[in-house]
């Protein structure tokens, strides 16, 4: 058993890859950012890989629609994901969990469709589909035989702009995206510790608000609402077509042109998206949970950093290296310093998401064992910490965190629908293709003064929350009853 | 459990649930027409999917056992030694076995399950003479030091803990507790916290050296390397292990008989509502005809009946499914949902409705091509990576099928006839369900046993 997460720390909801922790095998963490397909080569000590799969080809048409292709030649299989450039983070405030509640909203039907009918195409041809939203954007996939990526394209590029709500659906699915609130957070101690935290480190940007919206909030939604949104983001110059699978660009291109080409644009949405931004961070915060389920104490602490979007040369990747370095698996710092060393905690684990718009967060999770206090916890934390900003990192350990991320990019090409996601969310939040192809060189360029100045800069108290998730042993309050 | 995480149906990857054997149609994908049944010069077997797209190797292969061989008194013993194994062997401490995998991005883990004891093993091709030296270390050397032992002792405890005030968890051993009583499978995998402190390294030594042996070993391996290389690997890998297991005979089991209902209390905003009862084995003749209604009824797609009653029309519940579960001494079928505690009794009268209907009139023609079209086509999308492809090779492996059911298994799809499905149905659902629900105490504690459809 290697390094465990400490709890549930998923932020939102429905984020297949970035701004979520993506949970291997064994549950050991991944910060899996930003992966490449192409000419992965592998720093020394391990030889030099050859990757045989094509680069992506990329172009965009004429309304603004940027498409992607990702060839993969062994199952006559393709992906179809269109990324809105719109998430949680682009809602109106008092309209939180809009986003979401239109992803839901997009499955009933257009005038050309009625509801059900994309779906039962999908089905009859043995396809499977589905959806996601996050704090940046929100998508729409389905998996299918290659010879079928036309219909698909012709269901998603009606749905683009002729989607038809009636109340009789809306309000239904309003209650299964309450009941989908109560299975996701309202359930489960670590995910309200989760939104707590975030709406303590976000004090002015809308990352504070969760996904799936405030419950009081959700509860209000309506038609309207959800009509008025989606006529304001959903067009082609704010979406991101991926094509992965047994496909050839040059077939691709002239079908999307046909197919998605005549749907005209909206010149009102900002080629940039523009929020309130955070102050720079006055003082450090501290956050407890206490519910009365709780029967496995957690901390976890939050540095708000820049995203691989703002953040300066180079260190985006420092910060994919520190947080490898920090958290992921038995050889980490804070799982070898409080879970072997000392045997404070049962896990320890650290990730960084870097795939966002705007500054992101770096997280330490960590499980104390029974009577452990959590002062005790954050005393080793910041022993690692400091240790980390006033040494050099040790070669042996620098190489081994650079190959484990560097292999990702190739365990990452087994896989149609994770490449779709990663170049996916990667050019929602702004970056290019080429920024993906490159991250393993960047990775590789990363030095140990490097991750010392990330850490030093960054890993700073007034940048943090740390939230305190333990029982509440207190006389049973009246819930309400949702 | 796997079976008893719960569905996201709009989020993420709507994967075909683990324990679902999946194929893929003929000559449809880069497994079509390649798998080969290697056996090694040491006799080692293996079905095989050389594939050089990517510079990777992916292996899964099980033991016979799994938890079922854990003492009545020690569950979680088959558990706590697959969290283990990777905790040092040989020369090895647990440092330098970490150090050694990490440095060359080896995935290696373990897992007990019901019947089996599987273990995963991926990695870069130039890395794989490291790979396998390190599973071979793994397997037969193991340390078992008490240090470690203790730190996973904690770890497993800790997840025990959390569980043991998540409803789905609760629910989850609760169903098997009532569909199962006594006999191995009602016990939980992963132990309870009563029985994993008393698990000693005596104890997970005699596990090991029972469990883990060539004769009941099935390996599933896809990826870049050639047949010849792979066959000294798997030699110098598995040769080592004793020649049999020792293993406690299991005997067969029929689940309970529905209808029976249990509530849990617990005070949690959505209520659990788990159901389920008697399946249909993987050898049984009318297996196919229930993979496919069940399909019908509640399978893993955004169509099904329970979907389209509980979630669509009535906005109970964000998740419901219903899924056929096989093992080598029994069956069963399973469901799950989560509703709000006002509109649990709803919610379940709602799935028994359902229930009812179709173990009395069956699917209609039109439900049944359907779901046979799915089917049929979804199969090459589930093994469309090396891990997914040796997952199912292995799982056909278990299930005894032949090394063409690739090929076969459209066919077979294609023969279910209307009369064989509702001929399953009403062998499925004619008696209702066992139900789990665990919630607020408001409703179903005082609510009576539902009745069960007339079986004619």
């Amino acid at each position: 058993m290697t390094a465990a997460s400490g709890g549930d720390p998923r932020p939102g909801l429905g984020i297949s890859s970035p701004r979520k922790f993506v949970q291997r095998r064994g549950a050991s963490l991944i910060a899996a950012a930003l992966l490449a397909v192409a000419a992965v080569a592998l720093p020394k000590p391990a030889a030099a890989q050859t990757v045989t799969s094509d680069p992506p080809a990329s172009f965009t048409l004429g309304n603004g629609l940027q498409v992607v292709v990702i060839p993969d030649r062994r199952t006559p299989v393709v992906t179809q994901m269109i990324w809105y450039k719109v998430g949680s983070a682009d809602e109106t405030p008092g309209k939180s969990g809009l986003a979401h509640f239109l992803e839901h909203l997009m499955f009933k039907g257009t005038a050309n469709h009625p509801a059900g009918e994309f779906t039962q195409t999908v089905l009859r041809i043995g396809g499977n589909e589905n959806a996601f939203t996050s704090t940046d954007y929100t998508g729409y996939f389905q998996r299918v035989p290659r010879d079928q990526l036309g219909v698909m394209m012709g269901f998603e590029a009606d749905r683009m702009t002729g989607l038809i709500l009636k109340d009789e659906n809306v309000l239904p699915e309003r209650d299964v995206v309450l009941e989908e609130f109560n299975m996701r957070v309202a359930n489960n101690p670590d995910a309200r510790l989760t939104e707590q935290i975030m709406a303590a480190l976000y004090l002015n940007h809308p990352y504070g608000r969760p996904v799936i919206g405030w419950h009081q909030e959700i509860e209000k939604l309506g038609r309207e609402d959800a009509l008025a949104f989606y006529k304001r983001f959903y067009a082609p110059n704010n979406a991101t077509l991926v094509i992965a699978g047994d496909v050839d660009a040059k077939d691709v291109r002239p079908m999307a042109e046909k197919i998605y080409g005549a749907i005209p644009p909206q010149p009102s949405i900002a080629p940039r998206r523009i929020r309130p931004q955070e102050p720079t961070p006055a003082g450090p915060r501290t956050v407890t949970l206490a519910d009365p389920r709780v029967e496995q104490n957690a901390i976890r602490r939050y540095y708000l950093v820049p995203s691989a979007v703002t953040a300066a040369a180079g260190e985006s990747a420092a910060l994919d290296v520190l947080a490898q370095l920090m958290g992921n698996g038995a050889n980490s710092y804070l799982y070898r310093a409080l879970v072997i060393d000392h045997p404070l905690a049962v896990s320890a684990g650290a990730s960084y998401q870097g795939t966002a718009v705007d500054d992101t967060y770096f997280m330490v999770a960590a499980t104390p064992k029974p009577g452990v206090e959590f002062s005790q916890i954050e005393q080793v934390i910041d022993g690692v910490v400091a240790d980390i900003e006033a040494n050099a990192v040790r070669a042996e350990d620098l190489e081994r965190v650079k190959t484990q991320l560097i292999a990702e990019a190739i365990y990452a090409q087994d896989n149609q629908a994770t490449l779709a996601r990663w170049y996916g969310a990667a050019l929602t939040v702004g970056l290019s293709v080429e920024d993906i192809r490159a991250w393993p060189d960047r990775i590789r360029a990363v030095t140990s003064d490097q991750v010392r100045a990330a850490a030093q800069k960054w890993l700073t108290k007034n940048r943090s929350v740390t939230g305190y998730l333990i029982k509440d042993t207190t006389a049973k309050l009246q819930e309400k009853r949702s | 459990m796997r079976m008893f995480a719960p569905r996201a149906l709009r989020i993420g990857l709507v994967a075909a649930a683990s324990f679902v054997a999946a194929a893929l149609s003929t000559s449809s994908s880069f497994a079509a027409a390649k798998i080969q049944r290697l056996v090694s010069p040491g006799g080692i077997e293996a079905w095989f999917v050389p594939d050089a797209t990517v510079p990777l190797i992916a292996m899964e292969y099980a033991f016979g056992g799994g938890a079922s061989q854990d003492p009545a008194d020690k569950s979680g013993l088959g558990h706590m030694v697959a969290n283990l194994l990777d905790e040092g062997s040989a020369d090895l401490d647990s440092k330098t076995y970490h150090e050694r995998l990490d440095r060359r991005a080896i995935e290696l883990s373990f897992n007990a399950t019901r019947d089996y004891f599987r273990g995963s093993l991926r990695m870069l091709k130039e890395h794989r003479t490291e790979a396998f030296d390190l599973l071979r270390t793994a397997l037969t050397k193991p340390r078992f030091e008490a240090n470690d032992i203790e730190r996973v002792r904690a770890q497993l405890l800790s997840t025990l803990r959390r569980e043991s005030t998540n409803p789905n968890s609760i629910a989850g051993r609760k169903f098997l507790e009532l569909a199962f009583g006594d006999h191995p499978y009602g016990r939980q995998a992963s132990g309870t916290l009563a029985s994993i402190p008393t698990i000693a390294a005596a104890d997970l030594r005699s596990y090991a050296g029972h469990v883990l042996a060539r004769d009941t070993l099935k390996i599933a391996v896809v990826g870049d390397i050639d047949a010849a290389s792979l066959g000294v690997l798997l030699d110098q890998t598995f040769g080592g292990l004793p020649a049999k297991a020792e293993l406690v005979a299991v005997p067969d089991v029929v689940a309970a008989k529905p209808p029976q209902r249990v509530f849990v209390a617990l005070d949690v905003p959505q209520t659990t509502v788990t159901f389920g009862g008697p399946g249909i084995k993987r050898a049984d003749p009318d297996f196919m005809a229930g993979y496919v209604v069940n399909h019908i009824l509640g399978g893993g797609t955004l169509s099904s009946r329970l979907y389209h009653e509980v979630r669509e029309k009535r906005g109970l519940a964000y998740s419901v499914y219903e899924a056929l579960l096989w093992m080598e001494h029994s069956a069963l079928f399973i469901g799950s949902t989560g509703t709000r505690a006002d509109r649990a009794a709803d919610t379940v009268a709602a799935i028994d409705q359902e229930i009812r209907r179709i173990a009395e009139q069956g699917p209609t023609q039109q439900e049944l091509d359907e779901a046979k079209s799915y089917l049929k086509g979804s199969q090459m999308l589930a093994l469309d990576t090396s891990s997914k492809l040796a997952s199912a090779l292995l799982q056909y492996q278990l299930d005894n099928l032949p090394i063409d059911y690739i090929e076969k298994r459209n066919a077979i799809v294609d023969a279910v006839t209307l009369d064989d499905a509702k001929r399953a149905a009403k062998r499925l659902w004619a008696n209702g369900l066992l139900t789990v629900v665990v919630g607020r105490a408001a409703q179903a504690a005082a609510e009576p046993v539902s009745t069960p459809p007339r079986a004619n």
